[in-house]
């Protein structure tokens, strides 16, 4: 039985020598898979080449049953894949609403429910939605970034080092509104430097070197590995 | 194609061009277009410099030129001495006031902290320099400009040979670009693109109006010449025996003797103008010949190498503690003074100086054709293009006449749209240029001669 | 008698400064408007622009001479205001052709902002040719129907004073359309999805990609706006002046410095730069002296013509604020892009 969203046997890179080799990342509905591995082991390009940011040499990239491998980076943002880049992630020049509303540019609905459930996520970014992105602090832009990618309600959301630069504090506040996202039914992926904190929460973890699947398991599993925390999480 | 070939391939066709120009209409044609070839090469590499080497876009070329221009008229033109003893002292005082307050700007600028009082000190100079300026400037131009208006009415020059103008052309052309630069080159790349195109427009409304500098649009001509006159050669013993001797044969040819006098009289006075313009090419090919030997020696230089380091990649180059703005300070000075030596040389070769004539379409964007379509970051590139494009730029209005003379060869004769496209035919040449730009930069955007990658 | 000489000095800057200021600057306005656009969601300053501005009023002016030759005229209005809608649409579609065959190479490319600007030059030169083809490089008034609103002598005589004030019909309609342009725009950037999605893609471009704005249509509709905008500045200004194809060339200086002196990149700087160029080239190049004798006592009038500068010197003065600007305050009035 396939997963809700299959990415298997990714071979490719930017156009030169090849980055990831046969790679696998797989994720389920209300599941959080956290990808970690040393700088450079080609963690954020494999998520790239789920999004289709990159073309792949080989790969079978299944979401829900449907073949998405030959679609573009905005069709698979219209299949329901969302998502949130390290840096850059806020419209800076807009307003929080304004954000928001971009976020749901493919959407014909009505957005404000969404908005909403947002809010409520999110409590502070309703006092501020009408002041600009670029304004805020850097806690809060995350916020700003992750809503603006749950604006399309994505039924995967892939998160590219959400507490890169953030204190402990937020940090411990983005991956606890990570698992209240994850327990809505949304399938979640992440690509993450501060490995322990991340395998913590979640449930699936993959550890890439040169390109490769090293380990996969499950969080704690992988925490409790011996040979994980030698290499790659400090003993 | 081979890259080894390409440049000889494109000088020979260059030549072939000519040739035939020379050979269809006259050689006293051609060698015109030469002329101003070599000019606008000249001026091709100053801007090559500055963007093919610095990257740096400069939309002021025509200023520039402009400048040398005005320096030719200042160097060569005799001083007026009666506008001097009336009104000298008040120009003088009125440029003091002018420097001293600029001096003063710069230094309240720089040195006053407290805002309200640097604002208050600014108003004040600015007001006190524009009464003092008024008070001495108005009264001492009116003066200048009544004198024997119709031949003079300026201040005139210094009486030197127009020749020294070149020089002093790269020196003021060298000024201007060094406060320029000053300014704008700090700021992001268009900004320097957009100052220089406001520059230059000064510089023309500047030497079109200040009529006790530059006698504005009513023009400076009969500039002294570096090389004899056509009526001087005609008169001269030596000019008379060359030319027999090199038309010895076909002279000979002729039985009576009067009729070979008539001959060699019509071959003189044709022949001493073709001398002329051979005269004025020699040294336009001297300067090109020396600004492209120093320009190589320069961008070969440790100096050239790390100017092109900082173009490829901006960033490494700040990093490894280059100084960025020092070099393109450098760079910009230099093209701008080259550009400012092709302006006096212009200015010489036409014996007149006419503001009105500076467009910036001529005078600035067409030399960017040329070290485009030449070939970017290449110096023969560069004298390629000024040739290529400056004999297109003459040559196509012709050829569009007589494109568009076949076009409404079927209409009436005075079939009124056949009068309108005959009449319009002229502007058909700014399309012909923007059509060459368009096609180099999408299939050929290197150029005709590529930058050599230079190896590491 | 003393209050009469104060009234009559208000009416002569009036005449003679505001409302050639209000006027100019609106032209202005729009023009910088689609400039500061185009730089904002292309990315690159459009040489072009100016000429665009030429092409657009050529197109005005032959359709208001199609209507005038088949009997249509706009009443009291000039018949130009009828024929700018048309000349939109041709001015819009030829801009998208040019986008199709020219731009949209070097975007796919991702080409530095300064290749694009060469290409501009490029653009600029065919513009060029083509305008003065069609319609030749002469001078060109086009206007017709009610010249004034206010003639200065019906408003000596109505209110006995020495001075009079005129307001052309152009310089009211003018400032009206536009004001209407402007609040329209504004409304669409600030109000409309199209519009929000716009100013998305201008700041971010990577993100408004992932959010699955469509960079094609955004482009188009650039262009679009960018059309509409600078056709309506040089119909605007061809009716209040008149149309000369240099003339219009040699705006882009001005039109460049409003951008950057109002913050470039940034619509409400566009505004404001504009009518900040606009003011003072005006007010700099304006003589005072009449003003002066008006509200001094006899004895300290003014002997000279108690100018700035001479008016020979208008496009100098945008330059002179450009570089101040960029000295004292490189981002502009209004925080434009990153320099």
């Amino acid at each position: 039985m396939t997963k809700f969203l299959s990415c298997t046997n990714m071979t490719g890179g930017y156009g030169g020598e090849d980055i990831i080799h046969s790679c696998d990342i797989e994720v389920d509905k209300s599941q959080i898979v956290v990808i970690v591995g040393p700088n450079g082991a080609g963690k954020s390009t494999a998520m790239k080449a789920m999004l289709g940011m990159i073309s792949l040499k080989e790969g079978n990239l299944i979401l829900d049953g449907s073949d998405i491998s030959k679609l573009s980076p905005q069709d698979r943002v219209a299949a329901g894949i969302a998502f949130v880049p390290q840096t850059m992630n806020v419209f800076s020049e807009l307003t929080v609403e304004e954000n928001l509303e971009m976020g749901a540019f493919l959407r014909d609905d009505n957005i404000q429910e969404t908005i909403g459930e947002i809010y409520n996520l999110f409590p502070a970014m309703k006092d501020k939605r009408n002041q600009l992105a670029g304004e805020l602090s850097g806690g809060q832009r995350q916020q700003v970034a992750v809503s603006r990618a749950l604006m399309t309600r994505p039924k995967v959301l892939m998160l590219d080092e959400p507490t890169a630069g953030v204190s402990p504090i937020v940090m411990k506040e983005i991956f606890e509104r990570i698992i209240t996202i994850k327990n809505s039914g949304v399938a979640i992926v992440i690509v993450e430097q501060n490995a322990k904190q991340a395998l913590n929460i979640a449930d699936f973890g993959y550890v890439l070197v040169g390109g490769e699947n090293k380990f996969s398991g499950e969080g704690q599993e992988l925490l409790k590995n011996q040979e994980v925390r030698k290499s790659f999480l400090g003993g | 194609m081979n890259d080894e070939l390409r440049a000889p391939i494109a000088f020979t066709v260059m030549g072939i061009l000519l040739a035939i120009v020379g050979f269809t209409q006259s050689w006293s044609v051609s060698l015109s277009i030469i002329n101003l070839c070599i000019i606008s090469s000249i001026m091709a590499i100053g801007v090559n410099l500055q963007w093919g080497y610095g990257g740096l876009f400069n939309a002021g070329v025509m200023g520039f030129t402009a400048l040398g221009g005005l320096t030719a008229v200042l160097v060569s033109h005799d001083p007026i001495y009666e506008a001097w003893d009336k009104a000298g002292v008040g120009i003088i005082i009125s440029t003091i006031i002018f420097i001293l307050s600029i001096t003063a700007l710069l230094f309240v600028f720089r040195n006053i902290e407290n805002k309200q009082i640097r604002n208050t000190l600014i108003i004040l100079i600015i007001f006190f320099g524009l009464i003092g300026i008024n008070n001495f400037y108005g009264p001492s131009i009116n003066i200048i400009e009544s004198i024997d208006p119709a031949k003079t009415g300026f201040l005139g020059g210094l009486g030197l040979p127009i020749i020294f103008s070149w020089l002093i052309a790269a020196v003021v052309a060298g000024l201007v670009a060094w406060v320029i630069g000053k300014i704008t080159l700090r700021l992001r790349s268009d900004y320097l693109a957009i100052a220089t195109l406001g520059i230059s427009e000064i510089v023309i409304a500047v030497v079109k109006h200040e009529d006790w500098l530059s006698r504005g649009v009513k023009n400076v001509s009969g500039l002294d010449r570096p090389v004899p006159y056509e009526i001087e050669l005609q008169e001269s013993q030596w000019f008379l025996n060359l030319i027999e001797s090199i038309n010895f044969s076909k002279l000979e040819a002729i039985n009576s003797l009067t009729s070979r006098q008539d001959v060699l009289n019509d071959l003189v006075i044709s022949s001493s103008g073709i001398f002329v313009k051979l005269c004025y090419a020699g040294l336009f090919f001297s300067v090109l010949l020396l600004i492209f030997y120093l320009s190589q020696l320069a961008l070969n230089s440790p100096w050239g190498r790390m100017l092109r380091a900082i173009r490829d990649n901006e960033e490494a180059a700040s990093a490894m503690g280059k100084n960025i703005f020092l070099q393109h300070l450098q760079i910009f000075i230099i093209g701008s003074a080259i550009i400012g030596i092709a302006g006096a040389m212009l200015t010489t070769l036409d014996g007149q100086f006419t503001p009105g004539s500076y467009r910036p379409l001529r005078f600035t964007f067409i030399i960017w054709l040329m070290v485009i379509i030449g070939g970017s970051g290449n110096n023969l590139g560069s004298i390629f293009g000024g040739f290529f494009i400056w004999f297109i730029w003459i040559e196509a209005e012709p050829l569009s006449i007589g494109f568009v003379n076949m076009l409404a060869g079927g209409l009436e004769y005075d079939n009124p749209l056949r009068i309108h496209l005959l009449g319009s035919a002229a502007h058909l040449r700014l399309f012909i240029m923007g059509l060459l730009l368009l096609l180099a930069l999408r299939f050929m955007p290197k150029g005709v001669i590529p930058e050599k990658i230079q190896k590491k | 008698m003393e209050n009469f000489e104060f009234i009559n000095a208000i009416v002569l800057l009036a005449n003679f400064v505001l409302v050639p200021a209000l006027s100019y600057g609106s032209q202005l306005a729009l023009a910088t408007l689609s400039l500061t656009i185009v730089y904002g969601v292309l990315r690159f300053s459009n040489f072009a622009q100016a000429d665009w501005m030429s092409f657009g009023t050529m197109a005005a002016i032959l359709f208001a001479w199609l209507f005038q030759s088949i009997g249509i005229t706009a009443g009291i209005f000039p018949t130009a205001l009828l024929a700018l809608p048309f000349a939109i649409i041709v001015t819009a579609l030829f801009c998208l052709l040019i986008d199709r065959s020219v731009y949209s190479f070097y975007r796919k490319q991702k080409s530095q902002p300064i290749v694009l600007m060469i290409v501009s030059v490029g653009v600029m030169f065919i513009l060029q040719a083509i305008v003065r083809f069609i319609i030749g490089p002469n001078d060109r008034k086009f206007f017709d129907g009610e010249k004034y609103i206010i003639h200065a002598l019906d408003f000596k005589n109505y209110f006995g004073l020495e001075e009079g004030l005129t307001i052309k019909s152009t310089q009211l309609i003018t400032v009206i359309v536009a004001l209407i342009a402007m609040i329209s725009l504004f409304y669409f950037l600030q109000k409309t999805k199209l519009g929000k999605s716009m100013r998305a893609y201008s700041n971010n471009e990577d993100l408004a990609l992932l959010s699955g704005i469509n960079p094609e249509k955004i482009v188009i509709v650039t262009w679009i706006i960018s059309s509409i905008l600078i056709t309506t500045a040089g119909v605007l200004y061809g009716l209040d002046k008149s149309f000369k194809p240099f003339t219009y060339f040699n705006l882009l200086l001005p039109m460049f410095a409003a951008a950057i002196v109002g913050g470039i990149g940034s619509p409400i700087g566009a505004v404001i730069g504009g009518y900040v160029i606009a003011f003072s080239e005006i007010t700099l190049t304006y003589a005072y002296k009449k003003f002066f004798v008006y509200l001094m006592p006899e004895h300290l009038e003014p002997s000279g013509l108690m100018q700035v500068l001479s008016t020979d010197y208008k496009f100098a003065i945008s330059f002179i604020i450009l570089v101040i600007v960029l000295i004292v305050r490189p981002t502009g009035i209004v925080r434009g892009k990153i320099i």
